[in-house]
């Protein structure tokens, strides 16, 4: 502290900084700004804008019919009825994806940062981290490798009980919940982990001295303690997994319609710019409100 | 205790990685309909080369991440040097506006790419691609090259300046040499993101212009053959072998002041 504040009168000196013909500092630092947020206005922010437009279009502007103003597809759930079935459908699924990541990802956090150290540790958290920046598409189409009808899980089972019939689950909603949940684990399991290693080790010896059994202390203090990473971790999982469509298509074949895939279809197949703008502005606004609703928790686990 | 908490670490890496591994080996496997046992083949390598489709899209890929890299790391310093160094009103709000891109799900933010370049006649190919990748860039890069700034004193620049250095030279001289690490983190950054991007591809992609990862989604829709594990194998590795050396380069919990 003292060094700093003697390099600091070092540094203004007597006379303080010498003059540079410069420009006023607002200048600069707009200059330093404009081209990343020009960016972003025009890569982001002014498409969600237009299609926050076109979702109130009663048809796709590209022929000639004339086009009028209509809150008609904000009413799309009430108009066509087996769209709230694939909307609970899409819930159901973030849902199971959400509560399997949040048991097994804290159990592995809580693994690494109690029963490691060191170099191992580094090691291990590097090896669970690395799937999760690598092409989410391959490790679905990976998925289906393991899961076909006489793919890797049959024949290990074939292994054991030679003449036992498939267990392939492919093509079901089962397999595209086993997908996101390997997408997902990884970073449930990071932000766990970051909230978990901050917890002081002389606690849980305490708790652990007095008699306090194995759930008494994960009930007790690990979970409560570690909640902020808990509940950063199922914000970030819930919110990407309701907007997923890949995973759907290709590990639920025909089962696999979910929000995200009506979603596609609607600017893919059917056409229907509109419908697609306003079914995506209905599953922003879910996403906003969950953001909303954990944004404190959200800030300090940005912040640690 | 730890012996079980070792165990289950080791179940759950089984889980991560089977899958890739069982894909990976897959691409090795003669048979084309994927039947056991195996029989190790280059065969799929072999067929790989003769198709045109998938190495133009590769090599699409390959030069839309480096692009991508380049000009997000740019932009994306100019901006972490504005919001690490300083004081303006609205810097909270300058950096909200750097989540869309990360925390909207990419299926909103790509077909509403999707709308916009059309409606404004930008278009689909390949600017248009180029344009979404580095706005999906420029946040990390924000990101990794603003915790590189948290390691290095601001007085060190005030030093060179007092000593008669001009802001920029200074910049360049003093605080862009120790920064350089985090740059090329952030660089390395940003081409695995776009390398990997396949949702905002997809939709911005045209018949004639597409990379791989939109190559390889139609493929496993239209009915795949080993040749796509052999593709897969080498995206997946390639991107691993930029994350390896991007966690070498940005040590993310590294916090020591660099003097």
């Amino acid at each position: 502290m003292r060094s700093d504040a003697l390099l600091n009168e070092a540094v203004r000196g007597p006379s303080g900084p010498r003059k540079h013909r410069m420009l006023p500092s607002w200048v600069a630092t707009t200059a330093l700004l404009l081209p990343t947020y020009a960016w972003l206005t025009l890569a982001v922010l002014l498409p969600l804008l237009t299609m926050f437009v076109f979702s109130f279009m009663s048809a796709t502007p590209m022929g000639k019919a004339p086009i009028t103003f209509t809150l008609k597809h904000y009413r799309a759930f009430v108009d066509q009825p087996y769209l709230l079935n694939i909307g609970w459908t899409s819930l159901v699924i973030g849902f199971w994806t959400t509560l399997l990541c949040a048991i097994f990802g804290f159990l592995a956090a809580v693994a690494l940062a109690r029963a490691t150290v060191g170099r191992m540790r580094e090691t291990l958290l590097i090896l669970i981290l690395l799937p999760f920046w690598t092409n989410g598409l391959v490790r679905v189409f990976s998925w289906t490798m393991v899961l076909r009808e006489n793919g890797f899980l049959d024949n290990v089972l074939h292994m054991v009980f030679a003449d036992a019939g498939s267990i392939s689950f492919l093509y079901t909603r089962y397999a595209i919940v086993l997908g996101l949940v390997h997408g997902y684990l990884p970073y449930m399991i990071l932000t766990c982990y970051i909230a978990l290693v901050t917890i002081d080790d002389a606690i849980i010896e305490a708790a652990a001295s007095l008699g306090a059994r194995w759930w008494t202390i994960l009930f007790r203090i690990l979970i409560p303690m570690a909640a902020p990473g808990l509940i950063s971790g199922a914000v970030l999982t819930f919110v990407p997994v309701i907007g997923s469509f890949m995973e759907p298509r290709i590990l639920g074949g025909k089962v696999g319609v979910t929000m995200g895939t009506v979603i596609e279809d609607q600017f893919t197949q059917a056409f229907n710019w509109p419908l697609g703008a306003a079914l995506s502005f209905t599953l922003l606004a879910v996403v906003l409100a969950i953001f909303a609703t954990f944004s404190g928790v959200l800030r300090r686990g940005a912040a640690a | 205790m730890k012996q079980i908490g070792r165990i289950y670490l080791l179940v759950v890496l089984f889980f991560l990685y089977t899958p890739i591994v069982v894909m990976m080996a897959m691409g090795f496997n003669e048979s084309q309909l994927y039947e056991l046992p195996f029989t190790f083949s280059f065969r799929w390598y072999d067929a790989l080369l003769g198709n045109k489709q998938l190495l133009t899209a590769g090599m699409n890929s390959i030069i839309i991440a480096v692009i991508t890299s380049v000009l997000a790391t740019s932009l994306g310093t100019l901006a972490a040097t504005a919001l690490a160094r300083r004081t303006f009103r609205g810097k909270s709000l300058l950096q909200l506006l750097l989540l869309p891109p990360i925390a909207i799900p990419w299926l909103i933010t790509g077909t509403a790419m999707l709308v916009f370049f059309y409606w404004s006649g930008i278009g689909r190919g390949m600017h248009a691609l180029l344009i979404g990748h580095v706005a999906l860039a420029i946040p990390y890069v924000v990101l990794v090259v603003g915790t590189g700034f948290k390691t290095i004193r601001a007085d060190l620049e005030e030093a060179a300046m007092s000593l008669g250095s001009t802001p920029i030279h200074a910049f360049f001289s003093v605080t862009l040499p120790l920064l350089y690490p985090s740059i090329l983190g952030a660089a390395l950054f940003a081409f695995a993101v776009s390398l990997d991007q396949f949702v905002i591809s997809y939709f911005l992609a045209t018949p004639g212009y597409s990379t791989l990862p939109v190559q390889i989604y139609s493929a496993i829709r239209k009915g795949f053959t080993p040749e796509i594990n052999a593709i897969s194998t080498l995206l997946l590795l390639g991107s691993m072998t930029v994350i390896l050396i991007f966690a070498r380069f940005a040590k993310p919990g590294d916090t020591s002041d660099k003097r």
